[in-house]
């Protein structure tokens, strides 16, 4: 009788676990929902729920006919580079996904992408900007743009805006992105404006707290304006340090500040300043407010960069499936099937803009600089296309 | 020269928070022979503390409270609160050990422990989004000859200047000073001579958690980010400050914590910032080197 009563209960275990494959698009997330940057896993995951949330209420996306479910999978990488390579292996073997969307920091979408690409699992990072992400991985995709563009954009600004003839850089030297854009940057600003007008270069630890030897080095070298680089969770503390010491020139950021959680942290400090990013609530048309809307609705905050990329990045795994006319039951075809359709999406129409790709799976994609108003809104005040 | 000078102001409050956190270490040391390695998470706790209680002071209208009254209740508050989580934590994981005889290095791994549940209890707890202590002090920039410092850095290092001497005052000139050096001198002789062992240890842990309570609240104005983590760098640099400077030794986590502040500060400012840990403790090193148990140490047959 027990034998029976467990063998039924095996049986209808096995049915249902092979019945639930075949019919859910399964997707995973490995993403930063705490650690440094917990707010970037938040508005990745609130994100995708809400697309989620739409396709499922229909049914299901609609592949040749057939309706399937999403099913997603959200796992923590803590915000470290070592974890987020557990997680994504984690949902590459245990968890079968078909894709992945993130990490986002370049800090682990780096390492991750690497595994992604060994286990062929095609993976899109919605945020990371640095090259190394993408770069010799036909299985790793992105939906922002690069630093090497990040980096003239914002040089040029400043040198437009603050007239300025001398940089400041302070950033994170354990961090993929933070060290690659400052790299970046102080190529750019010395080929415009000579050699030695980045006249400080300075860097900080993943876990330092205080920068006040890093700033009082900067200000004595008077630079007309200091660009951070850098997570938001640095960038706040970082400019009500330099505040204290005295420092009254303006500050400059890079899209690793457009966080929904930057000014609660930072506070009066980050007013007035500027950063590049990746597209502005304010002011925005079309899907990009309806998206906006929908968001600011179920979550009671506009969603930041993150979110938006996150929402894009999903539409062009979903685009894939369609492309691809059927759902492959077997997880290994699937995964190449999906893949191949990515890469052959050559334009996608998004939430941050119109998108085209280039053979390094890399979007070409227009910038945006925001300004933080005094009321602490993120303000649109310039769009650079390359 | 005036980088130079601007920067040993940097180095002074910096290092103020080492010494504060070192104090705490060195007074359970001292008395216990005991490592506490959740003192950073206890200085976190105090952070969270304060945060509690500014907020809620500040919510209360019903009061009419002004902020400096607020800051001047929220300072005794944070101490007390904080110390009664370091002797709760003394009741539920240290002193059953102790009971039972246990080595010391299983209590040194029960604190440990006792950090890490710290943490993660407060992550489960309040979530991983970060939080800013509401401004109780409105800041004021002085510029002295071209050196920026605000009124909440000279409050903290004149704190910690403070917090040294009462203590330095309290372990040797009271009674219960010479009850808790009686302590660390004989544990067994000690309840013959009728001095009350448990309460002696109850007043330590809740002195060296106040003070981390304090130092936490202090972090909070000074560097205005909560997170479950906080604690965590800081304990341990501060630990080897206590360390190098003499650990057991008030004199020694005071120096220690301002000298490992130099150390980085000037490493940072006047080499590639990119060494600073690299050659900060590497000159510690050498410290060490020299004198094995530290700057005030005196040799002990064992240690942990």
């Amino acid at each position: 009788m027990r034998l029976k009563i467990i063998a039924t209960l095996v049986l209808v275990l096995v049915m249902s676990v092979g019945a639930q494959a075949a019919q859910t698009i399964k997707i995973g997330f490995p993403i930063p929902l705490t650690g440094e940057i917990p707010k970037v896993g938040e508005g990745t995951r609130y994100a995708a729920e809400l697309m989620k949330e739409e396709i499922n209420g229909q049914g299901g996306l609609e592949v040749g006919g057939n309706k399937y479910p999403l099913e997603f999978i959200y796992e923590d990488n803590e915000s470290k580079p070592e974890m987020a390579v557990t997680v994504t292996l984690k949902l590459i073997e245990r968890d079968q996904v078909i894709a992945l969307v993130g990490p986002q920091s370049s800090r682990q979408a780096v390492p991750a992408g690497g595994v992604a690409d060994e286990h062929k699992t095609p993976l899109i990072s919605p945020w990371s900007t640095n090259p190394d992400t993408t770069k010799g991985r036909p299985w790793v995709f992105r939906a922002a743009f690069l630093d090497p563009f990040q980096a003239p954009v914002v040089a040029n600004f400043a040198t437009k805006t603050f007239n300025a003839q001398k940089a400041a850089v302070l950033f994170e030297i354990s961090n993929d992105y933070s060290k690659g854009l400052a790299d970046d940057f102080k190529a750019v600003w010395e080929k415009q404006h000579g050699a030695g007008s980045v006249v400080a270069f300075e860097s900080h630890g993943p876990k330092d707290q205080d920068f006040s030897a890093q700033i009082t080095k900067s200000i004595a070298a008077k630079p007309d304006f200091i660009f951070l680089p850098e997570n938001y969770s640095f960038a706040a503390p970082i400019i009500r340090q330099a505040r204290d010491l005295g420092y009254k020139g303006p500050f400059m950021g890079s899209d690793a500040w457009g966080s929904a959680e930057l000014m609660n942290l930072c506070g009066d400090g980050c007013k007035g300043q500027y950063f590049s990013t990746h597209y502005a609530a304010a002011g925005a048309k079309g899907a990009t407010k309806a998206f906006i809307d929908k968001y600011q609705a179920k979550y009671g905050y506009e969603p930041d960069d993150v979110a938006a990329l996150t929402w894009d990045s999903l539409g062009i795994i979903l685009q894939a499936i369609k492309n691809a006319g059927h759902v492959d039951a077997d997880v290994v075809n699937m995964r190449k099937l999906v893949r191949d359709n990515m890469a052959g999406i050559k334009s996608f129409d998004g939430i941050t803009g119109k998108m085209s790709f280039n053979a390094d799976n890399d979007p070409i994609k227009c910038a945006v600089i925001v300004k933080i108003s005094d009321e602490g809104k993120f303000t649109f005040a310039e769009s650079v296309c390359p | 020269m005036e980088v130079f000078a601007q920067n040993i102001v940097n180095a002074l409050q910096w290092g103020s928070f080492y010494a504060l956190i070192a104090l705490g270490y060195t007074l359970v040391y001292g008395v216990l022979l005991l490592i506490n390695f959740a003192h950073g998470d206890i200085f976190m706790v105090g952070a969270y503390i304060a945060f509690f209680v500014s907020t809620g002071l500040l919510g209360m209208k019903g009061l009419g409270l002004s902020h400096i009254q607020v800051l001047a209740l929220t300072i005794p508050l944070t101490m007390l609160l904080t110390s009664c989580v370091g002797v709760t934590l003394e009741r539920i994981a240290y002193r059953p050990l102790r009971r039972k005889g246990a080595h010391r290095l299983y209590v040194v791994i029960t604190a440990l422990m006792c950090g890490l549940i710290l943490e993660n209890g407060n992550l489960a707890l309040l979530g991983a989004s970060r939080r800013t202590l509401p401004e109780m002090l409105d800041k004021v920039v002085y510029s002295i000859g071209g050196i920026a410092v605000t009124n909440v850095k000279i409050g903290v290092i004149f704190t910690a200047l403070l917090v040294f001497v009462v203590l330095q005052y309290i372990v040797t000139r009271t009674r219960i000073g010479m009850a808790m050096r009686a302590v660390s001198w004989n544990k067994f002789a000690l309840p013959l001579m009728g001095i009350p062992l448990d309460r002696v240890i109850v007043f330590t842990f809740m002195m060296g958690s106040g003070i981390a309570g304090l130092g936490g609240m202090l972090f909070a104005m000074s560097y205005p980010m909560l997170d479950p983590y906080m604690g965590a760098m800081v304990g341990w640099k501060a630990f080897i400050a206590a360390v190098v400077g003499g650990i057991g030794d008030i004199r020694g986590a005071f120096v220690g914590g301002f000298l490992l502040a130099f150390v980085e500060i000037m490493v940072a400012a006047f080499l590639p910032s990119t060494f600073r840990d690299l050659f900060a403790f590497s000159i510690l090193l050498l410290i060490m080197w020299r004198r094995p148990t530290g700057i005030f140490g005196i040799a002990q047959t064992t240690k942990i």
